[in-house]
């Protein structure tokens, strides 16, 4: 265990804060000023999985490991949603997700946002004309940005979470 | 046509009937059942000599002699036949809708009584960054006398979606059934359309499949490894394997453009070569992962603290393993000596050497250490795979064909079953059973008598998909 723990200490993995992903930053810009003050460089996030494939919460767990250790830039995820600041929402949403979805999100106090993540999050994906999908997470709840890809790498993820920051 | 590579007859509701007493007696495994336009199909294994074979019962009226009657472990999959084509099953015991939500709230869980029982409800949405579904435990004190889940939540009509589909799109859909199986579920579909139209892809890409599957198997145990240890509070171990999994991924991403190796494998072959460079880096990262994880799986041997948790905890019974067919680690802890890439057997593994690890303890402990034991033999897979591996073409020509065929692949948590019909090129047809349908269950019966406070534990050590079973 002792050289596990002096391991630790000896050699850090963790990387650089990523640069800012220009997509994203774009949809960043347009975010409400004030509560972005008022938020300051703390974010709590409950993620909610609203029909994904899984492929999408394999990376947002990735975020907490030593290359990433997104704790370091003020930002760690919660249980409830009563403690949030941000849903991070992967989709597609399904219709049998669709109320859980909804009333997680009326959980969420003011002020909040939605961050949709993942091509399926965004409109859907590969399951987007199924009948038993509703669509991407707007579909559903106001959704401030969105992080594409399939799925977006836990350095998109992390760059994307940190354009809610006020600089 | 004929299917390909096990036979499929067309039989009379006696024989079926005869089928699911085979089944219930223990002669025959079902590897599953599934509904079709006006006919039902059910895959049969002969645990001796691991033979497969597929009946088809024509329906019809509508209806057909229920299987789960006499053999529990089909009756989701019953149930999910009745929602998605509505042919009923005569005799299913469990009459609920199962994937389909439109009854809402009023879902009616079974029935408890008993002094002094209370209920606690949880999920969909859970607590973590974790997959939705409802459980509902009833509870004596602590001790949780009767867990029900009710899943369907992720529910996404993937059967339908494949209707219609050409197959390059198909097989986008495929690997997204389950995103932590993609490399997995993406080999069983090209493998079965492959079987359909009578394909064989070059030696090179077989061999580069087998390599991806085995670093798709290694990253999701590391993962599995530390985070069991977690939820028995032993965070240091996340941290560690979290790390050796991370290196997996970059080390996938390196050698074929995608972390978790999605869109890799496909009809034909596989779409990206491996180059010198990255066959030194995987060399490097086994030899070196290797080291590290034996002084983790020494960490978790010597502390007693953990192995507290561990040791005795989440008993599956050897005799249900058998009578559910359980894959993967949940089977070969609980002695269920299966293993998709020996019996029915592919290639290339009929060229390695590798163990498959069983042991019969059962408990949580036992479904760790098949994970290590895994770990080390797909190591040594992948050693011997960048060793040998064949030179030459990396995809062959699909042609546009009809065919229809059934593979079953290793994903890292147990087999999955692919069956799918091809019409002139595209999918009519395709039929998807994750390890996990057969998993589930399971994990309602080894919960029964352990405390409220082990289920993260019993849980993480199955790792069952939702999407998976959900589809």
């Amino acid at each position: 265990m002792l050289r596990f723990l002096r391991e630790g200490l000896r050699t850090p993995l963790t990387e650089p804060r990523p640069p800012a992903d220009p997509e994203i930053a774009v949809l960043a810009a347009s975010l409400n000023e004030t509560a972005r003050r008022r938020l300051g460089h703390s974010l709590s996030i409950r993620q909610v999985d609203a029909g994904s494939c899984n492929g999408c919460e394999l990376e947002i767990h990735a975020l907490n490991n030593a290359f990433y250790d997104i704790e370091r830039f003020g930002i760690h995820f919660v249980a409830s949603p009563r403690h949030a600041d941000v849903l991070l929402v992967t989709g597609p949403v399904t219709r049998n997700m669709r109320e859980a979805l909804e009333r997680t999100w009326r959980a969420t106090p003011d002020p909040k946002w939605v961050v949709a993540v993942g091509d399926c999050g965004a409109n859907g994906g590969v399951f987007a004309a199924s009948p038993a999908v509703v669509g991407g997470v707007s579909a559903v709840v106001p959704v401030d940005i969105t992080i594409p890809g399939c799925p977006p790498s836990p350095t998109r993820l992390l760059a994307g979470l940190l354009s809610l920051f006020k600089d | 046509m004929a299917q390909r590579p096990v036979p499929r007859a067309v039989v009379h509701a006696d024989t079926w009937t005869r089928a699911a007493g085979l089944l219930a007696a223990g002669e025959l495994t079902l590897l599953s059942i599934w509904g079709d336009t006006g006919q039902v199909h059910v895959a049969l294994l002969e645990p001796a000599d691991h033979g497969i074979a597929v009946l088809t019962l024509p329906c019809p009226d509508g209806n057909y002699p229920s299987i789960g009657q006499v053999h529990p472990p089909a009756i989701r999959q019953e149930r999910t036949i009745r929602d998605l084509f509505g042919i009923e099953p005569v005799g299913l015991p469990d009459t609920r809708a199962w994937l389909d939500h439109r009854d809402g709230t009023n879902y009616a869980f079974l029935p408890v009584e008993g002094e002094g029982l209370h209920q606690i409800p949880v999920g969909p949405v859970h607590a973590g960054i974790i997959e939705p579904g409802h459980f509902r435990f009833t509870c004596d004190g602590e001790t949780v006398v009767r867990l029900e889940e009710r899943l369907g939540y992720v529910h996404k009509g993937v059967d339908a979606l494949f209707g219609g589909l050409p197959l390059d799109r198909a097989a986008r859909l495929a690997c997204r059934v389950s995103g932590d199986s993609a490399v997995a579920l993406s080999l069983g579909f090209a493998r079965a359309v492959e079987a359909a139209l009578n394909i064989t892809p070059p030696p090179r890409a077989i061999w580069l499949r087998a390599l991806m599957a085995e670093m798709e198997r290694i990253a999701n145990h590391l993962g599995d490894f530390g985070a069991i240890c977690n939820d028995a509070s032993f965070a240091i171990m996340q941290a560690h394997c979290a790390v050796l999994r991370e290196r997996m991924l970059r080390a996938a991403d390196a050698a074929f453009g995608h972390r978790l190796m999605m869109d890799r494998i496909v009809p034909g072959g596989v779409t990206v070569d491996l180059d010198a460079q990255n066959v030194a880096a995987i060399m490097g990262l086994a030899v070196d992962i290797r080291d590290k994880f034996a002084a983790l799986t020494k960490l978790y041997d010597g502390s007693a603290s953990l192995q507290d948790r561990t040791v005795n905890t989440g008993v599956l019974t050897q005799e249900l393993a058998r009578q559910y067919g359980a894959g993967g680690y949940v089977g070969r802890a609980s002695g269920r000596a299966f293993d998709s890439r020996k019996h029915p057997g592919y290639a290339p593994y009929d060229a390695l050497r590798f163990e498959v690890p069983i042991l019969t303890d059962g408990d949580v402990n036992a479904r760790v250490w098949i994970r290590a034991r895994e770990i080390n033999a797909s190591l040594g897979l992948i050693e011997q795979m960048l060793r040998d591996m064949p030179d030459g073409d990396t995809m062959t020509h699909v042609t546009t064909g009809s065919g229809e065929a059934l593979t079953l692949t290793e994903a890292f948590r147990g087999d999955v079953l692919v069956w799918l019909r091809i019409n002139q090129g595209s999918i009519d047809r395709c039929h998807i059973r994750d390890a996990s349908w057969f998993q589930w269950p399971l994990l309602e019966a080894v919960i029964e008598g352990n405390i409220v406070a082990d289920f993260p534990l019993c849980n993480k050590s199955f790792n069952c998909s939702y999407s998976g079973h959900d589809l």
